[in-house]
């Protein structure tokens, strides 16, 4: 009954996600646009274990771990570059482009 | 009643989610993110999902987001300064890729599921009524997914390690 309203509100918060990595610049703010992407395939899995079974719950626990490393990881990483180049913009992170 | 209460929260969260991504403020950003995810906890209650509904406000909410705001602050980020979102052409490429991406997710949720792999109705409501909440979701978790889990614990570890390295100034 509630599985069609969480698939369209998870492909509205996906897409929300892919808009504000293609849309921003700020490392830190594309990074928690990622976590809304995986937020939003939470809400698929956590929709259709209505029907399919607890298994997609259990996803949802994985899903949860690794963003939780994910997010340790690239904040390290964001704040080793911060170090080098004193910024988080993307566009002050050209190494590897030519010219 | 349970359909309109399920679509407010649903307005909640894609609503303060467009907010966090047009913020020009990070702090901004990331406090519109935590109220996207207290909405989407909201959601899991309502999808009979209350133990993963607490994961949720706790893990994300509580430790991913503190975390964000810490970096955030670390860096010294929430001063004002020139906006990190791009121009007018960034701005419609974004626009139709996003909304090319959602004409494409938009009909996965009308399509109707195989009849195949569907459990027989209230197979999941009766579960969690015999094992609770947590139990129904601890079962499968220590039992057919044993290797994944014990998988996480050594990436959660190579996390930890690996934030330290990169993290520290030396070695």
């Amino acid at each position: 009954m509630l599985l069609s309203p969480a698939l369209a509100i998870s492909a509205v918060l996906f897409t929300l996600g892919v808009a504000g990595v293609l849309l921003r610049r700020n490392a830190i703010v594309i990074f928690m646009c990622v976590e809304l992407m995986l937020n939003a395939v939470n809400l698929t899995f956590v929709a259709l274990a209505q029907g399919l079974g607890v298994g997609g719950q259990v996803f949802v626990f994985f899903v949860m771990a690794v963003a939780a490393a994910e997010a340790a990881v690239g904040l390290a990483i964001i704040l080793a570059v911060y170090r080098h180049k004193q910024s988080v913009s993307l566009q002050n992170m050209n190494l590897l482009k030519d010219g | 009643m349970t359909l309109t209460v399920f679509w407010i929260f649903g307005v909640i969260a894609m609503g303060s989610a467009l907010l966090c991504i047009t913020r020009k403020n990070p702090i901004a950003c990331a406090l519109w993110l935590v109220v996207t995810l207290f909405a989407l906890a909201a959601l899991f209650v309502l999808l009979d999902a209350q133990f993963i509904a607490v994961l949720q406000v706790l893990v994300y909410a509580g430790a991913i987001m503190v975390l964000f705001l810490f970096v955030i602050m670390l860096l010294n980020l929430g001063r004002p300064g020139p906006t990190d979102i791009k121009g007018p052409l960034g701005l419609l490429g974004a626009t139709v890729l996003a909304g090319a991406l959602l004409l494409l997710l938009r009909p996965l949720g009308e399509a109707p599921l195989p009849a195949g792999i569907q459990l027989p109705p209230g197979t999941v409501a009766t579960l969690q009524q015999q094992r609770g909440m947590v139990g129904s979701v601890a079962t499968p978790l220590f039992d057919t997914y044993l290797v994944p889990f014990e998988i996480a614990s050594v990436l959660l570890l190579a996390a930890i390690v690996g934030a330290v390295v990169l993290a520290k100034r030396k070695l």
